[in-house]
């Protein structure tokens, strides 16, 4: 069988696994719209940004820039809002990222450990995947109002002071972390019921026998098979929240004015950065520089990831 | 004797933590669920009810006239339309591409196929917004603006679904392969008559959640969408919210609409983008 010549250009080659593959240039052809969309509109954008960063200057109406330098990259490390953007990126992925985890890796237990209504709690939890952030953030910024939302009414009722979730500096980012919360519970729920399934069923039965208590099954066993799943989420919902963006625009922009995130873009995160340099300012270069500095911190978060993970989570 | 003693205590104990664990959920499910009830019955509430302190919670008379006026203030019929059109062929693209780009790499093999295969991978890792600037020059510089082409032509190649699916393509049986070979079928034809069809839950999972990651699409959409001709439901909301200012049970109302469509879409399947979102998130 192996290199049987067939009909004129093709034929097959037999691969270690005892698959058949078939060796042709028709692949090209296969490949050629799906890469001349990636080349298009993936590789040839992340290297035109490369370069706008590097532009001295740029006219947006010709969309043309001039010269090189790394003016744009200064410019970008001396703004009091990029900073401002990043410390917001920084408190998200430090509140908000571990608060989802364990919340959901929680409710996941609890679904997998209940025997009736399971499936229903699994749809009700997973709803809020596939509403638009745009749409419950209008929600969220009525809850979320000075004077009017349930939110202070709520906190008032154990006895907390109202609060300007929405304006006041100090507080926005609080709004921020408990929208982001809520936003990305329904995701991580399904990946932990997903892995959840994936543990044998014999390691649960052998636990039982032995009259093991169902919260050290839990926590002697469940938890250390799901770790590779745990990690994988995490590592998910890291570079998920490095991205935060939907969620501030439907919070936050109607209180900035002039397409700000927020009173004094307060509320502002890097990708929102980004799209406020571009679009509200039209400063591409500025644009382009922030966002090669937020590929920069994303291709070094997957390589600390991708390091740690071989050292210490062992896959099941 | 002691068998049955220690059973009936293990039975309390399980009945108490089965009531612990009910009550969690049910709690959790209503804190996740509150902002949607909120939605809705303030949707149908007057404005008087909807900003009053202490909460009115539920309205007095449910006021069905907020969707009326709702629906006369912005074309929401048509951005739901918008919507629908770019979704159908975005989700046409996405299929067919990831199709073609799956098999090559998961029956051929050619040169450069490990340097092809990289690349479209790595292409995973580059973040959707550092594209947007170059992309929307492209788009304008294609005459494309404010065009439904525009929406969904920059996100039809996707490696995520080229992986995912060549993962499905690389596990079928090699004896398949085989007997179409002694059958005479040609490889064109072994892809739409036996790939595609032995693989139509994941190439049906990948239509589903390229369709909801469409429909709720926002930055992009917001960005080439100019008038209400071609708007999307979400950035016709936000377009709606000025527009309804103050008036929050006519944005309730509207918030409503967009979402609506979307429930009915996950209450039809929602077990194939559990599972779908479940499997493909492993993989990923």
């Amino acid at each position: 069988m192996k290199n049987t010549p067939k009909k004129r250009k093709s034929r097959l080659v037999e691969t270690e696994d005892g698959r058949l593959l078939i060796k042709s240039p028709m692949a090209y052809v296969y490949l050629l719209l799906p890469m001349a969309f990636l080349c298009l509109f993936v590789l040839f954008p992340t290297v035109m940004a490369g370069r706008m960063a590097f532009f001295q200057k740029y006219n947006f109406m010709k969309s043309l820039g001039t010269g090189f330098g790394t003016n744009a990259f200064e410019y970008v490390l001396h703004d009091k809002v990029f900073w401002q953007a990043a410390k917001n990126t920084g408190i998200l992925m430090a509140v908000a990222l571990p608060a989802t985890v364990a919340l959901s890796l929680m409710f996941a237990l609890l679904i997998n450990a209940i025997k009736r209504l399971k499936g229903m709690f699994q749809a009700l939890f997973f709803l809020p995947y596939v509403t638009s952030s745009i749409a419950i953030g209008a929600a969220f910024q009525w809850l979320f109002h000075s004077e009017y939302g349930y939110f202070n009414w709520f906190i008032g009722l154990f006895g907390a002071a109202p609060q300007k979730w929405l304006t006041d500096s100090s507080c926005v980012i609080w709004a921020l972390c408990i929208f982001c919360i809520w936003n990305g519970l329904a995701y991580k729920i399904v990946l932990f019921l997903a892995g959840l399934q994936k543990i044998d069923k014999e390691v649960y039965k052998a636990a039982k026998i032995d009259g093991t208590s169902p919260w050290r099954t839990t926590v002697k066993i469940t938890l250390p098979l799901l770790a590779p799943t745990t990690w994988m989420v995490s590592m998910m919902s890291m570079i998920y929240t490095a991205k935060t963006y939907n969620e501030v625009y439907s919070l936050f922009t109607s209180y900035g004015g002039g397409g700000s995130a927020g009173p004094g873009n307060n509320a502002i995160t890097l990708v929102y950065y980004i799209y406020y340099q571009f679009y509200e300012r039209q400063k591409v270069n500025y644009a382009a520089a922030a966002a090669i500095i937020f590929l920069a911190v994303i291709l070094l978060l997957t390589t600390i990831q991708r390091l740690v993970a071989k050292k210490f989570v062992q896959y099941v | 004797m002691p068998r049955i003693h220690e059973k009936r205590v293990i039975d309390t104990k399980q009945i108490v933590s089965d009531i612990i664990k009910y009550a969690l959920l049910t709690i959790g499910a209503l804190i996740l669920f509150f902002p949607f009830l909120w939605m809705l019955t303030t949707s149908l509430k007057t404005l008087s009810e909807a900003i009053a302190t202490p909460p009115v919670w539920l309205p007095r008379a449910p006021q069905w006239v907020n969707y009326a006026v709702v629906w006369n203030m912005k074309p929401f019929m048509r951005y739901i339309m918008n919507t629908v059109i770019c979704c159908i062929c975005h989700v046409a693209g996405v299929v067919v591409f990831s199709v073609l780009g799956a098999y090559a790499f998961s029956m051929y093999s050619f040169r450069f196929k490990g340097f092809f295969f990289t690349l479209f991978m790595l292409t995973m890792m580059v973040p959707g917004e550092l594209l947007i600037i170059q992309n929307y020059i492209t788009i304008q510089k294609m005459h494309l603006m404010d065009t439904y082409i525009a929406v969904f032509l920059p996100t039809l190649a996707s490696g995520f679904y080229i992986y995912m699916l060549r993962e499905h393509f690389m596990q079928m049986p090699p004896s398949l392969f085989k007997s179409a070979k002694v059958d005479g079928t040609s490889n064109w034809r072994f892809l739409w008559r036996v790939m595609v069809p032995m693989n139509r839950n994941t190439i049906f999972t990948i239509a589903i959640l390229s369709f909801i990651g469409q429909w709720n699409a926002f930055l992009w959409p917001e960005l080439v969408t100019r008038t209400d001709a071609t708007k999307l439901v979400s950035s016709g909301l936000i377009a709606f919210r000025s527009e309804a200012s103050s008036n929050v049970q006519y944005m309730m109302a509207g918030s409503c609409i967009v979402l609506i469509p979307m429930i009915v879409f996950y209450a039809v399947f929602n077990k194939q983008i559990i599972n779908g979102v479940g499997g493909g998130g492993i993989k990923g």
